[in-house]
């Protein structure tokens, strides 16, 4: 016995949403009707082609593309268009054979392969009246292919099949559960597992799917206000640019009613700000990642509000956790010799379920009980509210002590100066490795070495305490806001050698 | 009339408006029903005659859930309508399910 496909989502959504509006702008709207319609007349046109490729900008109709994948039964697979030239051909090289779709801009850089068209010209030119066809769907058929964001080696492919994909949206989204008035503002990339989730979890919800193509603070509330955004999910660093960019003032969102954000740590400062500036949004903080068919783990409105409310310490720390993790997925947290260690003690996160993937082009990572070793630490508090603390590979080892930046970096945060904190391990002869700090100050703030090493020593203790501080413009993040502390790290190596 | 289904058989009543997609089935021929009849493969199949058997009625919404009590099935509800999908003359009961807030 099988389980569902993501094709079986294009019939859903004709039998439940034929008159819903979910997805379009101006020029185009698309109700469910439409969808299944032009997605099997996409489907179609795949005939031959062993997979789908997407390079190029978010666009209001990028779904078609994703559900004609589906419908077809090949891969979908949405490369980052913004890497060079050589680098994304080299992704497109790793498709052979595969029906290649840019946006305008990108389709004339893109030279490893035989057919490019532009999305546009594309779906201008799908049959009305696709021929019927009922194509015998496997649920263990790879439905998207993401590449990794390869930021010390060459980018890994990770695969998400169709039985994946569908156990998230039936274990954690109500078909047809928005309102015929819901609509969601995308503006994470499509080649990011979150751009990917959005595009089904709102379909499937019926929630209208409405796209930024480029993320800008202020065309994002002009856009929240005009199209009556009721749902919106960002990464950190572009909730950090709203709040700016509202200098203190409340939004004057009145249709917002969910802001969810992931992808990254955020800080607890631009955190509180937004919690005060946005004060009838419920605010939603999910964990997840690529491997995991995106979230396992959710901090929802009313955690949010209890922990900010509460003056017991520990309920009020839960506003930086990853909340608890979903019914249909299992956690443990073991030690580096494998054992579960008991709550409230950080290890590795392991996790098992059916939308748990775990595997790349290369051959599945998950062991021979199912779990997969998400190389994150963390720890679960007595009711199961999970603390990221980062990845494995960044823990700082000092004096045999196991440092995780992240706690450091949250202490430096939360001065009123700092912007952001970096937190790296340099190689040192007595302790193996010592603490060195980057921080980037608020523009008109200022702070001394001295004084934040002092903050730090007082909160945690002398051991966690930065040795150096370096002060910054900026620093370096991928385009979802994950600091690439490898930079950075081999930066300061190189000027302390 | 017994009906062999898998995961994403779609199911149309014969006789009211409730459409069905079938999320998970025991292999082998089942007695299923819905409204009380056996369901056509397509909404242009429906007749437009009979009725909802009694017993067979009270309604399905769109997005809920139904499951028998042995949970062997488990059908999903994309269209509302009055009759009730059924295992052997029994009809599935609505599966309780906790809302999760929307994250992405």
């Amino acid at each position: 016995m099988g389980s569902m496909h993501l094709g079986s989502l294009i019939d859903m959504v004709e039998s439940g949403f034929g008159e819903r509006v979910l997805m379009g702008d101006g020029d185009r709207t698309v109700t469910g009707t439409e969808l299944g319609r032009i997605a099997r007349a996409g489907a179609a046109q795949l005939d031959g082609y062993p997979a789908l490729v997407h390079v190029g900008e978010n666009h209001p109709l990028l779904p078609v593309a994703l559900f004609a994948a589906a419908w077809a039964g090949v891969p979908f697979v949405p490369v980052n268009y913004r890497l060079e030239d050589h680098q994304l051909n080299a992704l497109v090289a790793r498709q052979p054979g595969a029906l290649v779709l840019a946006d305008e801009h990108t389709a004339p850089r893109v030279s490893a392969a035989r057919t490019v068209q532009v999305l546009d010209d594309w779906l201008a030119a799908l049959p009305g009246d696709p021929p019927p066809s009922e194509p015998p769907f496997d649920d263990d058929q790879v439905a998207i292919v993401l590449y990794t964001s390869g930021t010390t080696s060459e980018p890994k492919a990770a695969l998400l099949r169709h039985r994946h994909l569908m156990a998230y949206l039936l274990g954690s989204v109500e078909f047809g559960g928005a309102g015929e008035d819901e609509a969601v503002l995308v503006s994470v990339p499509p080649y990011h597992v979150a751009g990917m989730a959005n595009m089904l979890s709102n379909t499937f919800a019926g929630r209208r799917l409405v796209y930024l193509r480029s993320f800008e603070p202020h065309v994002w509330l002009d856009t929240v206000r005009r199209e009556r955004i009721t749902n919106a999910m960002v990464v950190p660093t572009m909730l950090s640019r709203i709040v700016d960019a509202l200098g203190g003032e409340p939004a004057d969102v009145p249709s917002l009613r969910s802001l969810s954000y992931g992808g990254a740590k955020v800080s607890e400062r631009v955190l509180l700000d937004a919690l005060r500036l946005f004060p009838n949004t419920g605010f939603v903080n999910a964990y997840g990642l690529t491997e995991t068919a995106s979230t396992i783990a959710v901090l929802g409105p009313e955690a949010h509000r209890a922990a900010v409310e509460s003056d017991d310490p520990l309920v009020r720390r839960r506003l930086s956790s990853a909340g608890q993790v979903l019914p249909m997925v299992e956690i443990e947290i073991r030690d580096e010799l494998d054992q579960p260690v008991p709550d409230g003690q950080p290890g590795i996160i392991f996790l098992r379920g059916e939308q748990i993937s775990g595997e790349y082009a290369t051959g599945s990572l998950l062991d021979d009980q199912g779990w997969f070793c998400t190389r994150d630490r963390g720890f679960l508090d007595d009711e199961g509210f999970l603390f990221i603390e980062g990845r494995a590979d960044d823990t700082i080892i000092r004096g045999g002590e196991n440092i995780a930046p992240a706690e450091i970096e949250e202490v430096l945060l939360r001065h009123p100066s700092v912007a952001e904190a970096c937190v790296v391990g340099i190689p040192d002869e007595e302790w193996g490795q010592r603490l060195a700090a980057v921080v980037v100050l608020r523009p008109g703030h200022e702070a001394t070495a001295r004084e934040l090493q002092d903050a730090v020593r007082v909160e945690l203790r002398g051991s966690k305490t930065p040795e150096t501080i370096e002060f910054r413009g900026s620093l370096p993040h991928t385009e979802t806001g994950k600091l690439l502390r490898r930079i950075v790290q081999g930066e300061l190596v190189a000027a302390h050698s | 009339m017994p009906l062999t289904v898998k995961p994403g058989t779609r199911l149309f009543s014969a006789v009211c408006s409730t459409e069905m997609i079938v999320v998970k089935a025991p292999g082998g021929e089942l007695d299923l029903t819905i409204g009380g009849v056996a369901p056509v493969a397509s909404a242009a199949d429906r007749t437009g005659s009979g009725k909802v058997a009694d017993g067979h009625g009270g309604g399905v919404a769109m997005g809920k859930r139904y499951v028998d009590d042995a949970d062997s099935i488990e059908m999903l509800c994309t269209k509302a309508g009055d009759g009730v999908p059924a295992l052997g003359g029994t009809p599935l009961e609505l599966k309780e399910a906790k809302a999760l807030p929307a994250s992405d």
